[in-house]
């Protein structure tokens, strides 16, 4: 499979990767020759994966996450591995044991989280593609804050076999690019079943963008420009919308009430599984050794309380709150309540239209160390979350500027209809370049 | 023991005796391996694996519950149960929680009262075994403990009495009998090492109930709760509280222990497991089969054979016995059946207990051989039995086992004949040497002549006749003793 090996090289200014590969080998193939980069919470044979946390540093697995050998089998060199917020944990990429990415639009500002090296590695060039992960918008936040395309693919679409879990019902593997087409391109490479993840479907992804959106129905959700949205950002991706319509698209002004519980229920599933899925970093098996002349439970202690990030401590006492047994009914049971809730509001609205339209995110990229409280860095998730809630497939395509910084147009679709929202992309793209 | 005032409940851990573990592809045969030489990525729990669904387990279990008689739930799902321990690869156990795949159902066993007793069950789930850890040492003052994660993701289905049983006896039953159905399902090898671990939780009535956890043999079940109803009783005699808790049973002293108060309540914090779907069946139901189970079997016994109840019980108990048995009379030894069944129930499989020795060390054309010599009357019952314990002995010391005439004749134990003279002689000798016996015979006791006939056996190592050495004795006496 692999005849030949690239020279990966960058100047990476910006902390995008964590490891660059520079003789990655590639093969034949759709990717031939493509340097892709992979962000660090997808397992790589022989290449270390840390989820940019220390309680990792040094593991190397001992296999390919599947979307990885679908990479290498369409001939792709995988050049390196990218930053990001530790296990996929915020939204900034402020986040990481191993230092915050710089947004390479503005290097005072953070590049969006938590696929924030991915993006930044496509949007400083040094990579031609990448793939991302996206739990509660992180391959839609820093594509909209470093001005690239993003693509969330609809749940299942595309194994989740060897990416490092933080919420397994919410996250999916999606392809990052500086255009529609590479992104396109990519996920033609990434979908499809796995035996290995029973919650993947048999639906391969095989599409070339279109353009054609005349008659077109698009749903602008009220909530999507409400309180907290950036006015800016509202009229930019306003006037976004104005282009598709000049397309032929109809649009149809709609609501999506349950988004009042949506960010709330996303931080109680999220941190519940977070909470069972980082049990296992004990130092035992990879990772930091434990100290063995102590009792195990405290070797534990120690290995996890120098291993885990402040974000990721947070996250799993609160998952942990929200699991136990007298707490379950009032939060994880509810939060469940809610997100069915969220996905019959999207399944409703969208059998009147086909796509629904808002920003991807409420402002443009923040300043480093500008949101210092866990709370209103949560807050700015609020325009991503609903999708994973639902398991329908979005993207973020760049749509115009605030202040000089991008901000990106999120089109949201039906599930498994991956390759509309693309096109709907494609078309807003197209027309903007023309 | 029938106490009215007992009340057992059970929670029994089988393996599930498939050939590949419940969410990987490593082989569940790992014993003669050396540790951590049948693992993968998924069952280590590495970061990023997910668990796929081994559906050949899933019918096992579900074979297990039709032939216990339970409702297959047509949607279960599994959860994860998450606690820290060293030999738990992924700090969570996949388990079934409040969805188990089956639920009701039944197990029939004969009562201490000799009654036909059905006990009840509360459900069937499907779960994975952690690891295991091996104390260099011991677990409290060894230096270090090692885990061995070959045993991790062997499909385990946990079965869950109600407090149906009312003497540890009557477990002990259960456990045979639910041993047995299992094994004739063809889902279980209880020869494996594990394969079967108990919790047992016991009560005496109106007082609290202790938990006697991880008993890993069928006898131990039995000794463990006997101890405990013996303790229970003389805490309640004393006028003391039997308190609630947690108890290991020690194998090799017999006995129950405190287990370390824990100082919290687990809380497992369960929640259904995202990376596998809900477990839908409803369309296997129809296409799972079940063979003839203990209870067919034991009445086509009685039917078929005219073994007696208790004989076909006996033989049907366990699967290689049944099948020795139907073995041993194929053919043209149908015969051969109520001497099969004597000799199977009772003689074989005390011999082999003793030497403890599987039934499949048996050779069942052999074993009929000896049967029809001594239909034949060729030798006599006790030299039978000699001609086994040759047979069996030779087998376990691993020499070349000889045919049963082979060693008839190499021992010489052909039955004596009335009429060679040797009889008569050793008759005689035997009076003249026991002037007593004759007194008391003379005086009314006709015990006498069962002592004398002992001795003649004795002198003729068993191959005598018995009927024809009673004759013969009772007619030398009659001779007056001369």
């Amino acid at each position: 499979m692999a005849e030949h090996t690239i020279r990966f090289e960058p100047d990476d200014r910006y902390n995008a990767f964590l490891t660059v590969c520079p003789h990655p080998d590639h093969g034949k193939g759709d990717l031939s020759g493509i340097a892709v980069a992979v962000k660090d919470n997808i397992s790589t044979l022989g290449i270390e994966t840390t989820c940019a946390s220390k309680i990792l540093k040094g593991y190397v697995p001992p296999y390919d996450a599947h979307a990885v050998t679908l990479l290498k089998n369409a001939g792709a060199a995988v050049a390196g591995k990218t930053n990001m917020d530790e296990f996929g944990m915020g939204t900034s990429t402020e986040n990481s044991a191993f230092g915050p990415t710089l947004n390479p639009r503005d290097t005072g500002r953070v590049p969006g989280g938590s696929s924030g090296g991915s993006a930044a590695a496509v949007a400083a060039g040094m990579v031609r593609m990448a793939l991302g992960t996206d739990t509660g918008g992180s391959i839609r936040c820093p594509a909209a804050f470093c001005g690239i395309v993003g693509l969330k693919p609809t749940y299942g679409r595309v194994s989740r076999y060897g990416l490092i879990a933080y919420a397994n019902s919410l996250e999916t593997i999606g392809p990052m690019a500086a255009n529609v087409s590479d992104v396109s391109l990519l996920m033609s490479v990434i979908a499809g079943h796995d035996r290995r993840d029973t919650t993947s479907y048999d639906r391969p992804y095989q599409h070339t963008p279109s353009a054609e959106i005349k008659r077109l129905r698009i749903g602008i959700p009220e909530e999507y420009f409400g309180a907290g949205v950036d006015p800016e950002v509202a009229s930019v991706v306003k006037r976004a919308i104005g282009r598709l319509e000049e397309l032929g698209a109809v649009t149809v002004p709609c609501s999506i009430p349950s988004m009042e519980y949506a960010l709330a229920a996303y931080y109680v599933i999220c941190t519940s599984e977070a909470s069972s899925n980082l049990a296992r970093f004990d130092g035992v098996r990879y990772g930091p050794a434990a100290d063995t002349k102590k009792s195990w439970h405290a070797a534990y202690q120690d290995v996890r309380k120098q291993g885990f990030g402040p974000e990721v401590r947070r996250r799993i006492m609160l998952g942990t709150f929200a699991l136990s047994s007298g707490y379950y009914g009032k939060y994880y049971a509810k939060a469940q309540v809610a997100r069915e809730n969220v996905r019959k509001d999207f399944a409703r609205l969208l059998t009147d239209v086909d796509v629904l339209c808002g920003p991807t995110m409420p402002t443009i990229a923040f300043k480093l160390g500008e949101k210092s409280d866990p709370l209103s860095m949560y807050l700015s998730d609020i325009l991503t979350v609903p999708v994973n809630l639902a398991g329908i497939p979005a993207i973020s395509v760049p749509c115009g500027k605030v202040q000089g910084m991008p901000v990106g147009l999120q089109v949201m679709g039906r599930p498994f209809e991956d390759e509309r929202v693309v096109d709907v992309a494609y078309a807003y793209e197209q027309a903007v370049k023309a | 023991m029938i106490d009215a005032d007992v009340i057992v409940g059970l929670e029994v851990h089988c393996q599930l005796d498939t050939k590949s573990k419940l969410f990987c592809g490593c082989s569940t045969d790992y014993r003669d391996d050396g540790p951590n030489t049948h693992v993968c990525p998924i069952c280590l729990g590495l970061p990023g694996t997910m668990p796929a669904l081994n559906k050949r387990a899933i019918e096992y279990a579900m074979k297990v519950a039709k032939a216990l008689n339970c409702t297959i739930v047509p949607e279960s799902e599994f959860s994860r149960k998450n606690y820290f321990y060293p030999d738990l690869d992924k700090a969570y156990q996949i388990t079934q929680y409040d969805k188990p795949l089956a639920q009701g159902g039944y197990v029939e066993i004969e009562g201490d009262d000799g009654k036909e007793r059905k006990i009840q069950l509360t459900r069937i789930h499907v779960e994975e075994d952690p690891g295991r850890l091996v104390h260099m040492g011991n677990a409290e003052r060894g230096r270090y403990s090692l885990v061995d994660y070959n045993r991790a993701g062997i499909p385990l289905i946990e079965i869950v009495s109600e407090p149906d049983m009312r003497s540890p006896k009557e477990a002990r039953k259960f456990l045979n009998k639910l041993r047995a159905t299992l094994e004739y399902l063809g889902v279980f090898d209880s020869e494996k090492e594990g394969s079967l671990r108990v919790d047992a939780n016991i009560s005496l009535r109106g007082n609290e109930r202790v938990e006697v956890k991880n008993i890993t043999s069928y006898k131990g079940v039995e000794k463990a709760l006997t101890f405990e109803v013996t303790r229970q009783k003389n805490l309640i005699r004393r006028g003391l509280p039997v308190e609630r808790e947690t108890r290991h049973y020690l194998e090799a002293r017999g006995i129950t222990q405190s287990a370390r108060s824990k100082e919290t309540e687990n809380d497992y914090r369960y929640f259904p497991e995202p990376d596998l779907r809900p477990l839908r069946v409803q369309s296997w139901v129809k296409d799972i089969a079940l063979p003839e189970l203990p209870d067919a079997r034991r009445e086509r016994f009685v039917t078929q054979y005219s073994c007696s109840l208790n004989h076909a019980r006996t033989l049907t108990g366990e699967l290689k016995m049944a099948n020795f048995f139907e073995g041993v009379v194929s053919g043209d030894r149908a015969g051969l059946c109520s001497l099969a069944a004597t000799w199977i129930a009772d003689t074989l499989a005390g011999e082999l207990n003793y030497r403890n020795m599987g039934i499949d060390c048996v050779d069942p054309h052999r074993f009929g051989s000896l049967l029809a010599i001594l239909r034949a009357g060729t030798i006599t019952d006790k030299s039978g039995v000699e001609v086994l314990r040759v047979m069996l002995d030779e087998q376990l010391k691993g020499e070349t086992v000889e045919t049963p005439e082979a060693i008839v004749a190499r021992l010489n134990l052909a039955k004596t004949a009335g009429d060679d003279g040797a009889l008569a002689a050793a008759v005689k000798e035997v009076i003249s040497e026991n002037p007593k016996a004759i007194e008391d015979y003379k005086a009314g006791k006709n015990g006498a002549i069962n002592f004398l006939v002992g001795q003649v056996m004795k002198k003729t190592r068993g191959r005598a006749d018995p009927g024809e050495l009673n004759r013969l004795v009772v007619a030398a006496l009659k001779d007056g003793g001369q």
